[in-house]
């Protein structure tokens, strides 16, 4: 009890202290490391390297620890991918616009749309020109983006979505030329490469100045801000309810209203998709009794390449591909509502289902499979991959 | 677990009016006498006559079940995927300052990946003296140091740029979170390979298939940039970066690289679609700011607020929030009861430290008044957290990023709170 006691009682006095120097106490009071680089030491103060000498026994005099090992040039080469707008870490290749196009309806129009218009809220390649000061600008390459370094960069190593790095340097050359082509700034002629890459005007390449906030914002550094009669009077000019886009956790039907800025497939489909969940419950019993869970599992990571287009589960909508609840033993074109490709349609017509023979054939060799299929997944190359995605579409059926 | 706002989750909108309505009946019932003995206490309830869980019933905890929708939250219609998206943390259920990791807000440029420490490896190349590569074993070896930061998305508040938008702290504010980190300063193993003088720039990238890139100046890099491996005491969860991150203090979220690979030491910067041709500020004009790093002060009342109505009757009512700035320590949070016209210094609950979340209360006698509720932040630079107006005056409305305007809840008879906008 006495100790409580005295515990709160120094706790008074001890808070005007830690009030007033608390902040540089904190500061202070941080040890500082022993291997201070010489650029740190210059600004440290003089008690911080007198701890820190009595500390650097650990380190050799140049303030390193010989952990780690040099990288191999090959390993270096493997990841140092990155392209600077002068040119720097480009790769020789080249491509040509008409490539660029097949190469990008094949791997990049899912999401970029056949023309880089963009398709829903995936975001749009083309277009968009001298809208930047525009209540809404539209901001592409062609509109907004400084270097076309940054294009290749981006496409190389990051595109396409699900499947980095599976690009050769002449694909990324021919689609970053089709990327400029559907912006007009080069003719369907035009062949990009590490030669001529520098020769491109971007133009909105001056559009951009260094940060000047401490120089425009100037009158925000106000140390003496207003404390009374501030204002005569306060109006409301813009409730969040009036718009109303926030997410409810009440159910689907609000949000459906609720969302003006949503593509219009998301809510074409919210129909299609409502009665998904009966059907699931109807059936899940009985499928769960057959089902892999372990396997299912690895599935579902397997589904994450998958998950750019399809969605399962409760409220899955179609997206780019349709939704898949229900799949296994469905006819080919299952989903309504939802728009399949001829090819599937007819063969969905003449019986075809989605039977655990034919998802394998067509997840191993989608085109194969299904000539001009509309998915433009390449395929999973591993069985045990294709296995357990099977297993794991198996828990929506 | 992220919520996505599908499913049976039981309407909390539904939830709260209920509540409100109950609480109505008890208005001023802190004052009052009990008409009836309560049962909860006069009847032996059953968790004070049978037994709870044993010590092995949960090798690592989650929060009670009564606090399930305590959790992160998506906003559909923002992103065309979940797997490149962002949620939000829930701050207007939590206090203190420290941000549990499992409701730390997520943003994912190609979804959380899962890396082996086994498989973990960091290299260090350009204009170095000797390129390397460490393992995660020998990051660990290196000295260590601790900081708390917060890590703001630069889009935080970002929807809010043209109006008041979305109702909620948790999805106005939630792109924010702050841990105490543990990790190696970058500048020990940027010193361990040796840059080279015509080294100015270095640029970082991740692990994952958006490898995320981002030039960071070299001064910023020598300074307090860590390379944390811990949160809160523990491993860094996947969803930021494990088994190793970067923290960049101060800055906008972004930089901050989750499961980082690479650091390469340049003579500029590369200018990543990251840095171009998103994380840039397009003025009214079309021009564009670039390099926006820093992390402007800001403040938000976290409760009462729209997710947190006041649920009680009329009397003591605790406002609180939270205030933090990227160019320092939090020197003092005004809040507005009357949408600004008169202010009044909140409290700190502890004197606020560099580049990380600052606690404030203000202890009030609420009798069903309405109330426009704002608060203000003042850094210890001299900068003091500006109106929606003030900002939208240099920058117009077409900015993404970098919103650090005062927000307002509307607080209204019934203890209900709505964002709203105020002249």
């Amino acid at each position: 009890m006495s100790k409580s006691l005295n515990l709160y009682g120094g706790l008074g006095v001890g808070l005007v202290a830690l009030l007033t120097g608390a902040y540089n106490f904190a500061d202070r009071s941080v040890t500082p490391i022993p291997d201070e680089a010489p650029r740190m030491n210059a600004e440290a103060d003089t008690d911080f390297q007198l701890i820190a000498s009595a500390q650097a026994s650990n380190a050799a005099a140049d303030g390193k620890f010989g952990l780690g090992r040099p990288a191999l040039p090959e390993e270096v080469a493997a990841w140092d991918l990155d392209v600077a707008p002068d040119g720097t870490g480009l790769p020789p290749g080249s491509g040509d616009v008409w490539t660029g196009e097949e190469v990008f309806v094949e791997q990049c129009a899912v999401c970029h749309g056949d023309f880089a218009e963009g398709v829903g809220n995936w975001p749009k390649l083309a277009g968009g020109d001298g809208t930047l000061a525009d209540e809404d600008p539209l901001k592409t390459v062609g509109s907004y983006w400084p270097y076309l370094s940054t294009v290749w960069d981006y496409v190389h190593r990051s595109m396409p979505f699900g499947q980095a790095q599976t690009l050769t340097h002449d694909e990324v050359y021919a689609i970053t030329a089709y990327i400029l082509y559907s912006n007009y700034l080069v003719d369907d002629d035009f062949v990009l490469s590490n030669e001529n890459f520098l020769e491109v005007e971007m133009p909105n390449a001056d559009g951009f100045i260094i940060d000047d906030r401490e120089e425009a914002e100037k009158h925000f550094w106000n140390a003496e801000p207003c404390m009374e009669n501030c204002k005569d009077s306060v109006e409301i000019t813009m409730r969040a309810t009036i718009l109303d886009v926030t997410p409810d956790e009440g159910g689907t039907e609000e949000e459906a209203a609720a969302e003006p800025a949503a593509e219009e497939t998301q809510v074409a489909s919210a129909d299609a998709t409502a009665e998904e969940p009966a059907a699931e419950e109807a059936s899940a019993e009985p499928a769960a009794a057959s089902i892999d869970m372990a396997l299912a599992e690895e599935g579902e990571k397997v589904f994450r390449k998958c998950k750019a287009c399809h969605q399962v589960g409760d409220g899955a909508k179609n997206r780019t591909g349709p939704v898949l609840n229900g799949v296994i033993g469905a006819d080919f074109a299952h989903v309504d509502g939802f728009r399949y490709g001829k090819t599937i349609q007819e063969m969905s017509d003449e019986g075809m289902v989605w039977n655990e023979e034919n998802l394998t054939a067509f997840l191993a060799d989608p085109r194969g499979f299904i000539s001009g299929t509309k998915m433009s997944f390449a395929g999973l190359r591993k069985d045990d991959d294709i296995k357990a995605v099977i297993e794991y579409l198996k828990t929506f059926q | 677990m992220t919520a996505s706002f599908k499913g049976k989750v039981p309407s909390r909108r539904a939830f709260l009016k209920g509540s409100i309505a109950a609480s109505g009946a008890v208005l001023g019932a802190s004052a009052a006498r009990a008409a009836e003995p309560d049962p909860l206490i006069t009847e032996v309830q059953e968790w004070a006559s049978g037994l709870g869980e044993g010590v092995d019933a949960t090798p690592y905890g989650l929060p009670i079940k009564y606090e399930d929708d305590v959790i992160r939250r998506n906003v559909e219609w923002l992103t065309a995927d979940t797997i490149s998206s962002i949620n939000f943390t829930p701050i207007h259920a939590l206090d203190g300052t420290i941000t549990p990791q499992g409701c730390a807000f997520e943003r994912h440029h190609s979804g959380a990946i899962e890396l082996r420490k086994e498989d973990y490896r960091l290299m260090i190349n350009g204009l170095v003296d000797t390129p390397l590569v460490f393992t995660y074993e020998d990051l660990e070896r290196f000295p260590r140091e601790q900081h708390v930061y917060f890590c703001e998305c630069a889009a935080n508040t970002g929807m809010e740029w043209a109006g008041a938008q979305l109702n909620g702290a948790q999805f106005t504010h939630g792109m924010i979170h702050n841990m105490e980190y543990t990790g190696v300063p970058l500048r020990t193993l940027l010193n361990e390979a040796g840059v080279q003088t015509e080294g100015k720039w270095i640029y970082v990238e991740g692990a994952d298939a958006s490898s995320n890139g981002r030039s960071i100046p070299l001064d910023k890099a020598m300074d307090d940039v860590l390379v944390a491996f811990k949160a809160n005491g523990e491993a860094l969860r996947k969803e930021h970066g494990y088994p190793v991150r970067l923290v960049v203090p101060g800055w906008e979220g972004n930089m901050w690289v989750k499961w980082l690979r690479r650091v390469e030491v340049t003579t500029q910067a590369i200018e990543s679609r990251e840095e171009t041709s998103k994380y840039t500020d397009t003025l009214e004009d079309g021009t564009s700011r670039k390099w926006t790093w820093v992390m402007d002060a800001k403040s938000v009342v976290t409760s009462p607020s729209p997710q947190s109505p006041i649920k009680h009757g009329h009397g003591p009512l605790v406002v609180t929030g939270m205030a933090w700035s990227g160019r320092g320590a939090i020197t003092g949070v005004d809040v507005s009861t009357d949408g600004g016209m008169t202010w009044q210094p909140a409290r700190l609950a502890a004197p606020g430290t560099s580049k990380a979340l600052t606690r404030f209360y203000l202890d009030i006698e609420w009798n069903g008044e309405e109330m426009f509720l704002q608060s203000r932040a003042r850094d210890e630079t001299g900068y003091v957290q500006p109106t929606k107006s003030e900002l939208r005056e240099v920058r117009g409305e077409n900015s993404i990023y970098h919103n650090n305007c005062i927000q307002t809840w509307w607080v209204k008879a019934n203890g209900e709170a709505e964002n709203v906008e105020v002249s």
